[in-house]
């Protein structure tokens, strides 16, 4: 016991130094008006950040190490890079994705609600950086009433004349407009965004071209997470390095973690990448649920992310890279823990229920596949399926994940094949019936028979 | 993805009043020119909530008129996303979270909540016809699960008497706050804060 205690009296020690989170309200302490965003460091000489020039800022950007806080990870100084250098017939535009909906994950929310001002800055730097007047950003259709405040935010930042024509006195003219989503988690693919940003339904583009070339309205441009352009002011004002010096190699700065599910005090917190998950769980969120030994699973990041089982969770740090090792993902860094009082197969089944609602239908694998895993996952909760069907299942996925035009079909199959990497133990102990049909030739659903054989597959 | 039907009581005309026109045109003035198209999506929650919470056909193939596209253009849109409802719901209109971070803290607990005090099926009108429910995806308020959404309002941190209380709100005509129902700030961890303390108490 009196271990446990040291070792969490270390943590908190160890904890990041509240001088160095970049959002100071995300709980909403201070306001999220002009004048509080002013006090807290703001559009503070937004002009002399402008002046250093184009280059000055995807420099230190690419300096400070900054990863896309979307799920992807990919370098947002290497990201800004890939628009045109010069402007040619088409104008280039900036796109914010605020379609937060992977299950888990509600970190924008927060930033469009109390720290708006944070994303209206880094929208403005990063038109300039990447040569946009106009910049949308998309928020889910549930989000409207942060939406209302983000407006209400730029409304306030158009009357200050901190954006619109000569935005922040720099000489650059930047628009802001929010366009709302109206349900569709596909739309959190950015080219899915695009097309609902058109007005068609939201189904993602085949890539290449690649957006930075021919993007909305086949003109050039970049999307980023609003998490993303939202730490960028702060790293520019406080230096590429000093971003980098936080977390580790490739894997730098802050990140803020939702921590939800079986955790005593649920919570949204701003950490150093790196963090160790255990830290995260026990000193932010209160503990497990029933205890740390009562722990069964948790996804790491965002439902899409494979689960990780208790005996890795005593060691796992929170970066790109480590839980890559893991064959998992950081994702959107929401971390869901579940307990063993939860049924693993039933979370997973209900995963698998949201994949199969949210898949747009343009893919036949993901289709039709993200509906099989579902009704084979329930039945296997229940204790009706057959022992083939265990390797059936595992089958299914790998025909989905890498055979579809975005990364949907990956996302519907990770967190199956994480429950099979993981658990194959228990649905094999639950689910004990012989096969209906004992030919292997002949069996009668879901695959098809020439798939089965190995060549073929 | 999810099968959309539009109902079948269609009311023959449907018309932006004075104030719906001038949201539209103002939308449509975010657009660049030509791309009027882009305007649908919201275009469409104007004609929602011009029609209590609802878009008949004859909405879309105004819309399409209006915005000079193709009436099938905006059906597809229309019947892909989820947030406009085809058929009619209620005045309040209540949608429960049940995706995994909501179930495992326990919204099965909500939908008995609705069951019991709005109607027995989701998507049927309550006794007075003011209320209905529905089940859906992911909110994004995972963390202060498990939660319901009362049209546009976040209603968090729910257990089972904590729901029936704010449906029996509801239901008398009063309008319950938003936000979490055990006190807390926001997405802090209650009573647990470690992180950002001279600003909780300047």
């Amino acid at each position: 016991m009196s271990q446990k205690i040291t070792e969490k009296h270390f943590w908190i020690l160890k904890m990041l130094k509240d001088n160095d989170r970049i959002f100071k309200n995300l709980y909403n302490d201070m306001g999220a008006d002009v004048v509080s965003a002013q006090k807290r460091g703001d559009w503070v000489k937004t002009e002399e950040i402008i002046n250093k020039g184009r280059d000055w800022i995807i420099n230190e950007i690419k300096e400070s190490q900054l990863r896309g806080r979307g799920g992807a990870g990919f370098p947002t100084g290497l990201k800004w890079s890939f628009a045109p250098k010069e402007v040619g017939s088409r104008p280039h535009y900036l796109v914010i994705n605020g379609d937060e909906s992977e299950p888990g994950t509600c970190k924008d929310r927060d930033i469009l609600r109390f720290e708006p001002h944070k994303l209206i800055e880094g929208c403005l730097i990063a038109s300039y950086a990447v040569q946009a007047h106009i910049c949308y950003i998309y928020i889910r259709g549930e989000y409207f009433v942060d939406g209302q405040k983000l407006q209400a935010a730029i409304d306030e930042a158009y009357e200050k004349k901190l954006i619109g024509k000569n935005a922040s006195g720099t000489g650059w003219d930047l628009d802001i407009y929010i366009h709302y989503g109206a349900g569709a988690y596909i739309c959190g693919e950015e080219t899915a965004l695009l097309e609902s940003i058109e007005g068609k339904k939201g189904q993602p583009r085949l890539k290449p071209p690649f957006p930075a070339l021919i993007g909305l309205y086949g003109c050039p441009t970049i999307i980023n997470n609003v998490e993303t352009i939202a730490v960028v002011p702060t790293i520019l004002r406080r230096g590429g390095k000093w971003f980098a010096s936080l977390g580790r190699e490739k894997n730098t700065g802050t990140k803020i973690f939702c921590i939800s599910g079986n955790v005593n005090k649920p919570c949204n917190v701003e950490e150093e990448m790196n963090i160790p998950l255990k830290q995260l769980i026990e000193v932010h969120a209160g503990g497990v649920v029933g205890g740390w030994d009562n722990l069964q699973a948790v996804i790491p990041g965002g439902s899409s992310m494979p689960l990780i089982p208790k005996d890795k969770c005593e060691t796992l740090t929170m970066d790109f890279d480590s839980l890559m090792a893991e064959k998992s993902g950081l994702g959107t860094a929401g971390v869901v823990v579940i307990n063993k009082d939860q049924d693993i197969i039933k979370c997973m089944a209900r995963i698998a229920r949201f994949y199969k609602h949210e898949s747009c239908g343009q893919c036949t694998p993901c289709r039709e596949g993200s509906g099989w895993m579902w009704r084979m996952l329930e039945r296997m909760a229940k204790g009706d399926a057959t022992k083939d069907e265990v390797n059936m299942l595992s089958d299914v996925t790998n025909q989905i994940a890498g055979h579809t035009i975005c990364a949907f079909g990956e996302g519907s199959s990770w967190p199956v094949q994480g429950l099979l990497r993981h658990f194959k133990k228990e649905i094999e102990e639950r689910n004990n019936l012989d096969p209906i049909v004992q030919k292997k030739n002949n069996i009668p659903y879901l695959v098809d028979q020439h798939l089965l054989e190995k060549k073929n597959a | 993805m999810s099968l959309r039907r539009p109902s079948k009581n269609q009311p023959e005309k449907f018309e932006f009043n004075s104030q719906s026109l001038e949201a539209a045109n103002n939308i449509i003035s975010k657009y660049p020119e030509g791309k009027q198209q882009s305007a649908v999506m919201a275009l469409l929650y104007i004609a929602q909530r011009q029609n209590n919470n609802w878009i008949p056909l004859a909405a879309m193939k105004y819309i399409a008129k209006f915005l000079k596209m193709p009436y099938i253009k905006v059906y597809e849109v229309a019947t892909f996303y989820t947030m406009y409802n085809l058929s009619p719901v209620g005045k309040h209109f209540i949608q429960i979270c049940t995706t995994t971070p909501c179930m495992i803290r326990g919204a099965n607990k909500l939908v008995e909540a609705c069951k019991e005090k709005i109607s027995k099926n989701e998507c049927e009108l309550s006794n007075d016809e003011s209320c209905s429910w529905m089940e859906v995806e992911c909110l994004g308020a995972c963390v202060n699960a498990p939660m319901m959404q009362i049209n546009d309002e976040y209603y968090e941190d729910l257990d089972k008497d904590k729901t029936l209380k704010i449906l029996e709100k509801i239901l008398n005509g009063e309008t319950p706050k938003p936000g979490s129902y055990r006190g807390r700030l926001n997405n802090e961890p209650e009573n647990n804060r470690k992180t950002l303390l001279d600003f909780k108490n300047a």
